[in-house]
């Protein structure tokens, strides 16, 4: 399988990046490089394998289902690059 | 007596437990070296405070006559990838620009908590993706090392725990924090001639550790000798209920356990590592290396692990595919930078922003792991490249049947120049040849430095061990560093 320009730019899309049509060329090449290596698992007969979960045996924990952290707002905001009225800034999402 | 600068953990640690030096004098030294380096460019933010800090609680402990911590006195190198309360952390890129994590994280304070104070915060390959510390957006690190051709090319000090791997071996730090996803521990040690651990995933706690790839990052210690490693892992290690991966699990007295007698220990050779263009130098060592661990006792077995070729492009799947996912947060919206442009709107502005504040390398490996990740491609790599990691586990598995610890090169080169590699992503990606299959299977790995290549550059040996064998990996590691007697060090020019 291999990308063509139009695919780089929709992965790019749902990536959230933003590419110039000369990026977009640039990645074409740099892409199918990198894929056409890694599809030489193909040849492998997986046909019995289940998918790796977790490395190390380890149970998923479950804790007491009590509030156990919180009432840090003012933490949790300290670092947006827009904070407003106790609530991160965005620019408008409805037009 | 050495300076202090050149002491490492243990030597500072019962030098200051024994009243020949104080941690204040300690943490000035260094302080003054982390200073002094400003042109290897290893340091992003020095936190003189924070080191000087520690060493004040320390010595007053001590005037009281309390018990020490195990790192009390020593001030490390923080790498940027670690989340520390109130000063700058960026994971080497611009996305995180002006991010002044108002926490600290599980490992740094387990640090802090052991009497270690910080002098500084490490340059690193952005998001710890590469292998040489090239694609930090605040600029390459320069290592210490230098060719013994009389000339002064600049090398890379390996990726991407390489503002760590200049710190320690330019005697600038006794020792740093580093992280290991495919390699980005034990590379760059053996880069620089030091000495790097990747525990078991799971041992360290991952919390307040900025996320590359979940399933594999593991912290660990970059350090001058194994002895060093042992302490500062035993400090930085534990359960931690704040990580879903934490073992839950009491930390071994790794240190006290030390024992290079290796009497009945089975070290495998695995035949796979044995790649094609590995520089005869390389191969020479590992011939050392045997004779080495069969002079501390074990007994050499050969070995296969079938599946090791495919381990690279697996990871090349796996990482980028949690990449893309992890980094999904980096938004412009709760912390770092944002680019908003002109009339722009929500969805513009996340994609303005992911466009200025992620480097090339990142932004090829979010698209790559989105492209896996995505309708109809999903089994065919993501699926599949799963399956070839339980494949790879299964060969270790199979493997310690027969032996109890491996035995190979860690890097299947000495350091580039920098710039040497940067034109091909994939030529840089197979310098994580040996390194990648033991963290697709979360086992604990160590490069000891064993020797130098015919220009003078160090070059390693690493040991692989069973999931929480630390202590074995440790021993085999004491045994080869007793017998390379490697002490060669970067003569200063910076």
């Amino acid at each position: 399988m291999s990308v063509d320009k139009e695919t780089v730019k929709k992965i790019a899309s749902l990536s959230r990046i933003a590419v110039t049509e000369a990026e977009a060329d640039a990645l074409v090449p740099e892409l199918n490089n990198i894929l056409g290596w890694v599809e030489q698992l193909g040849e492998v007969d997986c046909s019995k394998v289940e998918p790796m979960t977790a490395v190390i045996p380890n149970k998923l924990r479950l804790r007491d289902d009590v509030v156990s952290d919180g009432n840090v707002r003012d933490k949790v905001l300290a670092n947006a690059p827009v904070a407003e009225h106790g609530f991160f800034g965005v620019p408008k999402v409805i037009e | 007596m050495a300076e202090i600068y050149e002491l490492g953990i243990a030597a500072i640690r019962s030098g200051v437990a024994d009243g020949d030096f104080t941690a204040k004098e300690v943490a000035e030294t260094f302080i003054d070296r982390v200073s002094a380096a400003k042109s290897l460019n290893a340091v992003l933010v020095e936190t003189p405070d924070h080191a000087l800090a520690a060493a004040e609680v320390t010595d007053k402990a001590k005037a009281a006559g309390e018990t020490l911590g195990k790192m009390a006195g020593v001030p490390v190198g923080m790498k940027d990838l670690f989340c520390t309360e109130g000063v700058a952390t960026t994971a080497g890129s611009l996305i995180l620009d002006g991010f002044t994590p108002q926490y600290e994280s599980t490992v740094s304070a387990n640090l802090f908590k052991a009497g270690a104070g910080m002098l500084g915060k490490l340059n690193m390959d952005q998001f710890a993706m590469g292998s040489s510390n090239e694609t930090s957006a605040f600029g390459n690190v320069i290592s210490p090392w230098r060719r013994n051709d009389g000339g002064n090319t600049d090398l890379a000090p390996g990726g991407s725990s390489g503002g760590s791997a200049a710190v320690v071996s330019g005697r600038i730090c006794p020792a740093a924090t580093g992280t290991d996803t495919g390699g980005s521990i034990r590379q760059p040690a053996a880069f620089v001639g030091i000495t790097g651990f990747k525990p078991t995933y799971g041992r360290c706690s991952r919390w307040g550790t900025i996320a590359f790839a979940s399933s594999l990052d593991q912290a660990g210690p970059m350090a001058h000798d194994v002895r060093d490693c042992a302490i500062m892992l035993e400090s930085m290690a534990g359960f931690d209920p704040k990580d879903s991966t934490s073992l839950d699990l009491p930390v071994p007295e790794w240190e006290a356990g030390l024992k290079s007698d290796l009497t009945g220990k089975r070290i495998g050779i695995p035949k796979e590592y044995r790649v094609d263009n590995m520089p005869p130098e390389i191969d020479a060592l590992w011939q050392k290396g045997i004779e080495w661990l069969k002079d501390a006792g074990a007994k050499i077995v050969d070995v296969s692990l079938p599946h090791t070729k495919y381990a690279l492009p697996a990871y090349y799947i796996i990482a980028p595919a949690e990449a893309s996912s992890n980094l999904a947060r980096y938004d412009g919206v709760r912390y770092g930078m944002r680019d908003l442009p002109d009339g722009a709107g929500l969805q513009d502005m996340y994609a303005a922003t992911r466009e200025s504040g992620f480097g090339p390398e990142v932004k090829r490996r979010i698209m790559i792991g989105t492209y896996v990740l995505s309708a109809g491609y999903y089994d065919a790599y993501y699926t599949q490249a799963q399956k070839v990691r339980t494949l790879i586990s299964q060969d270790f598995d199979k493997a310690w049947e027969s032996c109890d610890l491996l035995l190979t090169p860690t890097a299947p080169s000495a350091a580039f120049g920098l710039g040497e590699k940067t034109d091909d992503p994939l030529a840089m990606y197979l310098n994580d040849v040996f390194t990648v299959p033991s963290s697709l299977a979360g086992l604990p790995a160590m490069s000891v430095p064993a020797g130098l290549d015919g220009q003078g550059l160090p070059l390693g040996l690493q040991i692989i061990g069973k999931a929480l064998d630390e202590q074995g990996v440790f021993n085999a590691g004491l045994a080869l560093e007793e017998r390379a007697g490697f002490v060669a060090k970067p003569e200063q020019w910076w």
